[in-house]
């Protein structure tokens, strides 16, 4: 079975690429998977025909226990012949169905094989989880077959409706699942039903939340709305989701647990009620419609209803004639489906006020149809009488039950001749509609469904031995399905019935206005509609009340929350340590002073430049309270960073407004301090009670010994870094990446990947050759060239990139590491632009950021590959050793080239912060210095 | 240098100063002092992380008895924060002029989509195109699902 089910998944895989070669006819080769599934079936039908069963079982997810328990018994032996049999012939069908070049062919035939396969493991599957797995994933195909054509809105919506209600049953029954699975002890269904289920309470829950689940999927009352409105897909797609297999899930799920559960609580009434009042609404509503297609999405309706009372009786009487009557349903439906396919495609209609005289037109086509509705009327001989038949002995006993069901049974006679009348009659005035000729594989399937159908009459007997061991899971069966029991009163009622059916379509003139007036209250969309719209509105108001879209008010609330839940807690629990040293040296106070001093004033400053270089200060002075606490790394990167932040402000704030702007929200300013101040007390008070909260020793204890026996480096930090915790720096790494794309795209309108900008060539060279420092100093304004700036820069540019390296390599063992050298290297680059100018930036380094991040990015995964493959573990050192002539003894460890790919995303993340907010701002100011001091920008490519 | 575990109370203090006058600008509509209220609380919370590991020597193994050296992993974890925030910092700051160039300033405005739903809200409305199945006659029963290709046919032969 397992292999069957990869075998569809591979098929949906190589589907698009077939219907790329072979167009429409890919489908042939496609319907192999579900062929084979039916071949798979006829072998093995001996296993099951004594009450056998085939297992299969792998292991697979070990904690829910949750295995690939596949199971097929006589139940499921009959659906996955009729999923993999319908399947097939619809496939076969659509490789004419669609044309060369149908929009979205591709994934039509991939979804329609993945359905298949989807659809034989909710056949097959023994453990209940793993059938709602699959359950799920017919939702899911399903919902891409419906909304096929994507260009329309009723498809989409059909598609987003059945996928709505049929999510939301099978949630409640994922929920129902549960319940059962945790009172049973577990969720393989073959050993709940062979052991007694505990009672309870829950067991009433959980059989109404899978019967939801159940009755949603087949489209029984109240979840019928969908169906009808999922004729919006391609009617293959109709033929096979909505007669023959997914609309079945729910009956199948209905018969699989009916031999345990229908004893319990509200099972019975259930299935009853719902079902009996959808053979009716659903057949009454049949006779109103003029779309063939629509009339027959009706009739499944009321099918089902028939087939969810009949299965859900929980008798071997009744489970024998509804066995046989999922049979004969599936076999005609899905013609009849096929055949109104046929009528659209060769006549361009299906509406039966367009349609006539096709029964002469095409002979062959009436008599498959004409087949195929007989048995859906449940005339002799065919399998659909001797379905009906058995349905009403079996229900001999109950004669209320009984006297619907001839009802229903009449109005499905009645809509059966509408079908013929509609699709095949010769209207009086109207002209013959002209048809195409209908290609030979898109008539042989539905032929072939309705002569089974045909010829499973007179077999009825031996097919009712095949279906025995399902009846006798109910009890002993004395019955046996047979065309002629003699003269029986099921016999007689269904005379009452076919005559019914007769009359009410002799007298569809006079019963027209009773048609369309009389409805299910809540018929067609309504119901999901109101409820639909209710949402909509709740929604609404929800998200109008909190979602106000103001920023200081969002975070506000996030800042009172901080405020209140944690600083709640440390009142009342008073967790800070008693004792507290003022300063581990006096340094620390003057330090602090400056910070706060700083803090304070950048509050205060009205000028954006002065707010900055404040900030700056609190930055440089953290750096200072790194140092006395014992992390040079720590400041020296803060160091380092903060310079770089403030060159990084000065190139933006040299564009923006010198002042802010007047502060608005001056009412709330009170509000917003008083946050402020408290998260600030709350803060300190965590910082108080992080001290003394400590229970066990720490980790890091362990960290010098770490670093030196198995990161080969005697700075814990940077070891830390690049080993230890090596996958906290990939994840940051990959931040800075993002964060510098995100940057140049913020600011580029053109492409950044195109070619460097060159110096312009002077228009008449120079002759003379006097020593030029910067080559690119020329091409800036007198005003801002500083000869004193670019001798500087000329001198001390290598040697910044020289150090830039020192810090790099010696980072293992001593401050510094990746971050700290690739911050020299960008200060040593951002020293050329300010210099120099974008021309100078583009010769310092003639490479595109977008490269060096790139690189820096492959260097740091290449190394934890490397760990891979040589240590075992990603991200691994491992330290080789070396001896070079001159150098002597040396040892290498490959976590140095993760700090070298650190080092070049930093210089990238500047690089691209340069040549965005620097060249490209550039850029910008030149072009709206051209047109008059303006904000508009020459766009390039837009005006020539 | 004392050397020892937890705070002591001058970078208590800063943490709280430095926390609360980021979150101050942080309240504020202008971007810049947005940007400048994160980089302040970023400041005060690296140091708070920093206070959860002891004071000492350089952690560099062989510089001082071991137990005697500040403990590693905060100060990992604050480094990699402190490259962060200079990521951050650029990337608003491109936010920033880029809204000094759509608009003129770099004031964050209200959300257009949020304003409009409350006003939505306000009305008693839905967005009205999510409404109405698309049938012929406006019959709530009948769909048109028909094949786009079955429409054009019909489109031919009138």
């Amino acid at each position: 079975m397992l292999v069957l089910l990869i075998l569809h998944l591979v098929a949906a895989l190589l589907a698009p690429l077939l219907v790329r070669w072979w167009g429409p006819r890919a489908c042939y080769p496609l319907a192999l998977a579900p062929a084979a599934a039916v071949g798979w079936a006829v072998v093995h039908t001996p296993a099951v025909r004594d009450g056998g069963a085939v297992v299969e079982t792998y292991p697979w997810i070990a904690q829910p226990r949750l295995d690939l328990a596949l199971r097929v018994t006589t139940l499921s032996w009959l659906m996955v012949l009729l999923v993999g049999g319908v399947g097939a012939l619809v496939l076969v069908y659509s490789a004419r169905y669609f044309h060369h070049g149908s929009v979205g062919l591709a994934r039509f035939a991939a979804v329609l094989v993945a359905f298949a396969g989807a659809m034989l493991g909710l056949v097959v599957a023994d453990d209940l989880l793993l059938l709602y797995v699959f359950w799920e994933l017919t939702t899911v195909f399903s919902y891409l077959l419906i909304g096929h054509s994507t260009e329309r809105r009723s498809s989409r919506w059909a598609a987003a409706q059945a996928l709505t209600v049929t999510t939301l049953g099978g949630l409640a029954m994922l929920v129902g699942f549960l319940l059962l699975g945790r009172h049973a002890g577990g969720y393989r269904w073959s050993a709940i039903a062979a052991a007694p289920l505990p009672g309870g309470g829950y067991l009433a829950l959980a059989v109404l939340l899978i019967l939801t689940g159940a009755l949603a999927k087949s489209a029984v009352v109240p979840f019928s709305a969908w169906l009808s409105v999922a004729m919006a897909a391609p009617t293959p797609v109709s033929a096979y989701l909505h007669a023959a297999a997914m609309v079945k899930a729910g009956v199948y799920l209905v018969g699989l647990l009916a031999p345990v559960l229908a004893i319990a609580g509200p099972w019975r009434p259930v299935t009853v009620v719902a079902g009996l009042v959808t053979l009716v609404v659903g057949g009454w509503a049949a006779l109103r419609q003029t779309d063939l297609k629509l009339l027959l999405a009706y009739g499944t309706v009321s099918q089902l209803g028939l087939l969810t009372v009949v299965i859900g009786a929980g008798t071997p009487k009744a489970a024998l004639a509804g066995t046989a009557m999922l049979l004969a349903h599936a076999l005609f439906k899905a013609a009849l489906f096929l055949v109104v396919g046929l009528l659209d495609h060769t006549s361009g209609t299906r509406d039966l006020r367009e349609l006539s005289g096709v029964g002469r037109t095409a002979p062959l086509l009436a008599v498959v149809a004409g087949l195929a509705a007989a048995s859906m009327a449940g005339l002799p001989p065919l399998l659909g009488f001797v379905a009906k038949e058995a349905v009403l002995a079996a229900f001999a006993d109950r004669p209320l039950v009984l006297a619907v069901l001839v009802g229903g049974t009449a109005l499905t006679v009645a809509y059966s001749i509408r079908f013929l009348w509609g699709a095949f009659a010769t209207r009086p005035g109207e002209p013959a509609t002209e048809l195409a000729p209908a290609p030979a594989a898109m008539l042989a399937p539905p032929a072939l469904l309705a002569a089974v159908g045909l010829a499973a009459g007179p077999a009825a007997g031996w097919l009712g031995g095949l279906l025995h061991p399902y009846a006798e899971l109910f009890g002993p069966v004395e019955e046996h399905l047979a065309l002629w029991h003699g003269p029986t009163p099921a016999l007689g009622l269904s005379a009452v019935a076919i005559a019914g059916g007769v009359a009410l379509h002799l007298a569809r003139g006079p019963l027209a206005p009773a048609l369309a007036r009389l409805r299910f209250p809540v018929g067609g969309n309504q119901g999901y509609e109101w409820i639909t719209h209710r949402f909509d509105r709740v929604a609404i108001e929800v998200t109008g009340a909190t979602q106000r879209g103001s920023l200081p008010q969002y975070l506000g609330t996030v800042l009172l929350a901080l405020v209140l839940v944690p600083g709640t807690a440390m009142l009342a629990a008073r967790p800070w340590q008693a004792e507290i040293a003022i300063w581990d040296t006096p340094a620390q106070l003057v330090v602090c002073l400056v910070i706060a001093v700083a803090a304070l004033l950048a509050v205060r400053a009205r000028r954006r430049l002065t707010a900055m270089l404040l900030v700056g200060v609190t930055g440089y002075g953290t750096a200072m309270m790194f140092v006395l606490y014992g992390a040079p790394d720590l400041a020296l990167t803060q160091f380092l960073v903060e310079t770089a932040t403030i060159a990084v402000f000065v190139l933006v704030l040299r564009r923006l407004p010198d002042r802010f702007s007047a502060r608005p929200l001056r009412r709330s300013r009170w509000l917003r301090r008083g946050i402020a101040v408290a998260a600030g007390l709350v803060l300190a008070g965590l910082a108080l009670a992080a001290a003394g909260a400590r229970r066990t020793p720490s980790i890091s204890l362990a960290f010098p010994e770490l670093a030196v026996a198995q990161g080969y480096g005697r700075n814990v930090v940077n070891v830390t870094l690049v080993d230890i915790r090596a996958w906290d720096t990939m994840g940051e790494i990959a931040v800075l990446v993002v964060a510098a794309t995100g940057v140049a795209s913020l600011i580029f309108e053109r492409s950044r990947t195109g070619p460097r900008p060159r110096r312009p060539v002077p228009a008449a060279p120079r002759r003379d050759r006097r020593p030029v420092w910067l080559r690119g100093g020329s091409t800036l304004r007198e005003r801002r060239r500083s000869i004193v700036f670019e001798v500087v820069t000329r001198l001390i540019f290598h040697t910044v990139l020289l150090l830039s390296l020192f810090v790099l390599f010696s980072g293992h063992n001593a401050p510094g590491g990746g971050f700290a050298g690739g911050l020299v290297a960008s200060l040593a680059l951002t020293l050329r632009y300010l210099a120099g100018g974008r021309y100078e930036l583009a010769e310092a380094a003639p490479v595109g950021a977008g490269t060096v991040l790139g690189t820096g990015l492959a260097v740091s995964v290449g190394s934890g590959v490397a760990g891979l493959l040589f240590a075992g573990s990603v991200l691994q050192s491992v330290k080789v050793d070396l001896w070079l002539p001159l150098l002597g003894h040396l040892y290498l460890v490959t976590s140095l080239f993760f700090d070298i790919g650190v080092y070049l995303v930093v210089v990238g993340l500047v690089l691209d912060i340069l040549r965005s907010l620097g060249a490209e701002v550039d850029r910008h100011i030149e072009a709206s210095g051209r047109q008059d001091g303006g904000l508009a920008v020459e766009r390039e490519g837009e005006r020539t | 240098m004392r050397g020892g575990a937890g705070p002591t109370l001058v970078l208590v203090v800063a943490v709280g100063v430095l926390v609360a006058t980021g979150v101050t600008l942080l309240l504020e509509r202008s971007l810049t002092r947005i940007l400048l209220g994160v980089i302040l609380l970023g400041n005060g919370v690296n140091l708070l992380i920093l206070l959860g590991g002891r004071s000492g020597a350089a952690p560099l193994v062989g510089l001082a008895p071991a137990g005697q050296t500040s403990d590693a992993l905060p100060q990992a974890m604050v480094l990699t924060a402190v490259v962060i925030t200079f990521g951050l910092t650029a990337f608003v700051l491109a936010v920033a002029y880029r809204s000094w160039y759509l608009s003129g300033d770099d004031e964050v405005q209200d959300d257009l989509e949020d304003r409009q739903i409350v006003r939505l809200a306000e009305r008693n409305e839905v967005p009205t195109a999510d409404l109405g199945g698309e049938g012929p006659d406006n019959d709530p029963e009948q769909v048109d699902p028909g094949p786009a290709l079955r429409r054009l046919r019909r489109g031919d032969r009138r």
